[in-house]
């Protein structure tokens, strides 16, 4: 069926593409998503409206389940909402091919496969699958090598993908999505494996690219204060929908945290951006008088 | 290892990489070239290795030898004996080394071989159809009866397989799982067909279930031939897709490739592939899965070098296990592949895991 429409549309004008100066819109419409159908009782997003603009660093939090690797499933075709429509820059994504949308929007998973491994370079190039054309070879490894660069990995580039730490594997993959050059750029979790250099680093990094590159970057994160410090929008998922929307001053406050989240914080400003302090109620007294130590002996 | 300093290097860097896997693609075809010597001599032993070697490119580019002189007798021997079993081992060879490649890859699954969705199952109960109960297709008898209804014997479970996945979105361990059920399937048919029959149909069924490449004559060739030809030039072609789909299905999808489709088209032509080689030779074991192994292990998983270097590789182990079948005699290929493959295998995984990486 959609191979057919896809065939009416290229072959009457126009294949989805973007101009790269275009401002980025992303319109998503009474979204809605179950696993096992629209009737399915396992219903994860109902009724979600958003409108994203412009080039920025955009974060979604919200607690575990909530659907938040759906929700972005929904957005690069991964998943096909089960309700709802969600606009590219006035295109429809569901007539838009996985082929074209491939050129223009990226996705760094939170987790890879990796049962037949490559080399770092081999993944990162697949990043340039598609754009890459018969004898662009040379061109895409230059790419590669700027992205390595970028995140610092450009040690690792001969080594296999199955023999780098969890760590490093994030860095490949960010690699590999910035190789897209995409101008929508989903990121799950990027952050997590990293240690607290390079969670600070390659946020901020993400932020600028967000400004160089004219992009919009998407990530979810589990990290609310990282998330806080850098992101442009902050979009808080709770229970199906869209909980709270906005700057991260108005979305990272206790009372939202509490709700969400269901745990106590008290919220600081740091440098005009919102600081949580998780508040922990158990007041049982662990201290007690048994003897415990960890000791360096060598 | 060294950080790269400038673009230029990591250019250059990657090209020297590709060269040297070429080597093992280069040793491959050697190896294949000497066994074929060596089979050669085996049969007709008053020619010299070279001059088997000068007899094969005579009869190629067609040079007609005096009649019954040694080389006219050299060149009916080995011309009529040994090569329809070198090209078929070759071509079988270089056949099931990449739908073997192909299936891991689109599979994800380093389990998977040509015959996981069921192709071998299905082949042996349409063969052994024909050789116990005397039902073929059109009613053609013996051997040709026997080779159209392993063929299409073999793709009833791959049809089914890939009916089920055009209906919904099935992961690959699922379309796995399916075609082992139907593995089974086909398999307690065939045992019930073989325990009613008598004992000399058995053994005949039971070889073909090893494989066999003694039946195989020039007949058999063109179809086997043209079809590998296209289907590994298909291959050859994907083999950038299929580097992509190794890192799963989603990141696949991000990365442009639409998942369902490409998955029922790789699927079909590797039925193809395999059953037109699976129908004249029996259902040939070990290669399939090991030959894409043992070069992931010498030069890494990139499908664009795997895919032609497993071919050459599988050609050179069929070539090489059925010349020690032959000189043993009576011994299956499959069985010489298996004693000798393993501890091969088996080393080189130990080899790898003891840290030396990648051997090159």
């Amino acid at each position: 069926m959609k191979s057919i429409s896809l065939k009416k549309r290229t072959s009457d004008k126009d294949q989805f593409a973007m101009d790269p100066d275009a401002e980025i819109d992303l319109e998503i419409n009474s979204l809605s998503f179950a696993y096992g159908g629209p009737d399915s009782d396992f219903k994860v997003l109902s009724d979600v409206s958003l409108k994203i603009h412009g080039a920025q660093l955009v974060s979604i939090l919200g607690p575990n389940g909530v659907g938040k690797s759906t929700f972005i499933h929904c957005l690069n075709k991964i998943l096909e909402p089960t309700g709802g429509t969600v606009m590219v820059n006035d295109n429809d994504l569901s007539e838009i091919t996985v082929k074209d949308l491939a050129k223009v929007m990226g996705y760094v998973p939170y987790t890879s496969s990796d049962n037949f491994p490559l080399s770092v370079t081999d993944t990162v190039l697949m990043g340039r699958h598609p754009h890459s054309k018969w004898g662009s070879i040379d061109d895409d490894l230059r790419v590669v090598h700027e992205m390595l660069t970028l995140i610092g990995i450009t040690d690792l580039a001969d080594r296999n993908f199955n023999e780098l730490s969890a760590g490093q594997h994030q860095k490949v993959m960010l690699a590999r999505g910035l190789a897209q050059e995409p101008r929508i750029l989903f990121l799950d979790e990027p952050t997590s494996n990293l240690d607290v250099r390079f969670q600070l680093e390659i946020t901020r990094m993400l932020k600028r690219l967000s400004r160089q590159k004219n992009m919009l970057v998407i990530m979810i994160s589990h990290d609310i204060n990282i998330a806080a410090k850098y992101s442009d929008n902050i979009i808080m998922l709770f229970d199906g929908g869209v909980y709270a929307v906005g700057r991260p001053q108005d979305v990272i406050t206790s009372e939202n945290i509490s709700h969400v989240y269901e745990v106590g914080a008290q919220v600081i400003t740091d440098n005009g951006r919102p600081h949580i302090v998780l508040v922990d109620d158990d007041d049982t007294d662990y201290d007690d008088d048994h003897n415990y130590h960890v000791l360096r002996t060598g | 290892m060294n950080p790269i300093e400038s673009s230029d290097e990591l250019v250059t860097r990657y090209h020297r990489q590709a060269l040297r896997k070429l080597l093992v693609l280069v040793v491959s075809v050697v190896g294949v070239i000497v066994v074929v010597g060596l089979f050669s001599v085996s049969v007709y032993d008053s020619v010299s290795i070279m001059e088997a070697y000068g007899i094969i490119w005579d009869h190629i580019m067609g040079v007609q030898h005096a009649p019954r002189s040694t080389e006219w007798w050299a060149d009916r021997f080995i011309w009529n004996t040994v090569m329809p079993r070198v090209v078929a081992a070759i071509v079988a060879g270089a056949s099931l080394a990449a739908a073997g490649a192909l299936m891991q890859s689109l599979m994800n699954n380093p389990l998977a071989d040509p015959y996981s969705t069921g192709i071998s199952s299905g082949a042996c109960f349409g063969a052994i159809m024909a050789l116990v109960l005397g039902l073929t297709i059109n009613s053609l008898s013996g051997q040709s009866g026997m080779v159209v209804n392993a063929f299409l014997g073999s793709l009833i479970p791959v049809a089914i397989v890939i009916l089920i996945s055009k209906r919904m979105p099935v992961s690959p361990a699922s379309l796995i799982l399916v075609g082992t059920a139907l593995s089974y399937f086909f398999s307690s048919m065939v045992t019930y067909m073989m325990v009613i029959t008598d004992a000399d149909t058995l053994q005949n069924a039971y070889i073909w279930q090893v494989g066999t490449l003694d039946t195989v004559t020039w007949e058999s060739i063109p179809l086997m031939f043209g079809v590998t030809v296209v289907g590994s030039a298909f291959v050859m072609f994907l083999s950038r897709q299929l580097n992509i789909l190794s890192l799963g299905d989603a990141n696949a999808k991000t990365l442009g490739l639409d998942v369902e489709k490409f998955r029922i088209v790789c699927l079909l032509v590797m039925a193809v592939m395999t059953a037109s080689i699976v129908c004249f030779t029996g259902t040939i074991g070990f290669l399939g899965l090991v030959a894409p192994h043992l070069v992931r292990l010498l030069i890494g998983s990139d499908n664009r070098f795997v895919i032609p270097i497993a071919m050459a590789m599988g050609a050179f182990i069929l070539v090489l296990a059925d010349y020690i079948a032959m000189s043993v005699s009576d011994v299956p290929v499959g069985v010489v592949m298996s004693i000798i493959g393993s501890p091969i295998f088996f080393a080189l995984i130990l080899w790898q895991k003891k840290g030396y990486g990648t051997v090159y």
